[in-house]
């Protein structure tokens, strides 16, 4: 692992990263933009699972919602994931020491996992169910995502406050 | 709003609120999860009323999505209070706080008056741009569309950017 702490040490001495670090506007910037497109991330993966779980748009087809609905879970992801590097930037050492930051990309990676399963088994049978009620694999798919990613954004809110003693 | 931060800092709720550690991550958690809903909600509304989106009428997305922005804004309120209870001088005399509330109110003013017209003229809303008539009328729903949906936005970007205000 020393090549990986070797690696934060340089990223966190980098012309961007100081810059990220001493400017006082520059962080808050970059987290503006990142926490809005994570409650996008959020949002949509909800409305999602909401559906899988039958307790809402449940008299919508599945396909027609993922397929209106997931290029923009996508995209927001990919700007949350460039704006959260930037962040991690400013002190990887410090981040990746924070056991609530660990916690949180454990959790983003199970809800991952859970999604491609999801995707490559369970959803292969969504004719039958395409309009209906969704079978038990699928409901536990939308419940853990639900959980998992509502265990991001508790993580990773509760790693503004240990990383940084009384911090924002 | 300085007075009123200062009485409200001493009152007994406020200093369980403090003492407390786990109150302040969790409710920001929950008012993160509800931002992500009201905000992906109306995004979902936004994307239909721009056509950008058409599989579902605009009342069928409105029917849908409209009670999550007010049921998330009552979990905003109430999250949003325990916060400002806990740590009045950090929002009550900020200038993006207020700025904040401003914007809110304006967004909600919008979805009223949405889900209003919607209710009303349910027809009007889903011929409008049919015709060559009604063209000028697309364009201003479309205009509408969107500054409500940057409304919403400054919102979010307020929001976060609390934390950073500058006390003097």
């Amino acid at each position: 692992m020393q090549w990986l702490i070797d690696f934060l040490t340089w990223l966190g001495d980098t012309r961007l990263s100081l810059s990220i670090a001493e400017s006082t506007w520059l962080f808050p910037a970059i987290e503006v933009v990142h926490v809005f497109a994570i409650s996008m991330v959020f949002g949509t993966i909800a409305i999602i699972d909401l559906r899988l779980l039958g307790l809402a748009s449940t008299n919508r087809r599945y396909t027609e919602m993922a397929r209106e609905l997931l290029p923009w879970t996508g995209g927001a992801w990919v700007v949350s994931a460039m704006f959260g590097t930037l962040l991690i930037a400013s002190r990887p050492v410090a981040y990746f020491d924070n056991t609530d930051f660990r916690l949180k990309f454990l959790c983003m990676g199970l809800a991952g996992i859970n999604m491609l399963v999801f995707h490559f088994v369970t959803s292969r049978g969504v004719a039958r169910w395409d309009k209906g009620r969704v079978p038990l694999s699928g409901r536990v798919a939308g419940g853990l995502s639900l959980v998992l990613w509502i265990g991001v954004v508790y993580f990773a809110r509760k790693t503004g406050f240990t990383l940084v003693q009384g911090g924002a | 709003m300085e007075a009123i931060a200062t009485w409200l800092a001493a009152t007994t709720a406020s200093g369980v609120i403090q003492k407390t550690l786990w109150v302040i991550p969790v409710m920001q958690t929950i008012h993160i999860l509800s931002v992500a809903m009201v905000f992906s909600s109306v995004m979902m509304i936004e994307l239909r009323v721009l056509g950008i989106t058409r599989s579902q009428t605009v009342e069928q997305t409105a029917h849908r999505f409209v009670p999550w922005i007010f049921s998330g804004v009552a979990v905003l309120a109430l999250t949003g209070s325990v916060l400002i209870i806990g740590e009045p001088q950090r929002s009550l005399p900020s200038y993006e706080f207020q700025m904040k509330m401003l914007y809110l109110a304006v967004a909600i003013a919008f979805t009223i008056a949405f889900s209003q017209s919607v209710r009303q003229h349910a027809l009007v809303w889903e011929t409008a741009g049919a015709t060559v008539r009604t063209a000028a009328a697309r364009t201003l729903v479309n205009g509408l569309a969107l500054v409500a949906l940057l409304a919403w936005s400054m919102v979010v970007v307020y929001g976060r950017w609390i934390a950073y205000t500058v006390i003097h």
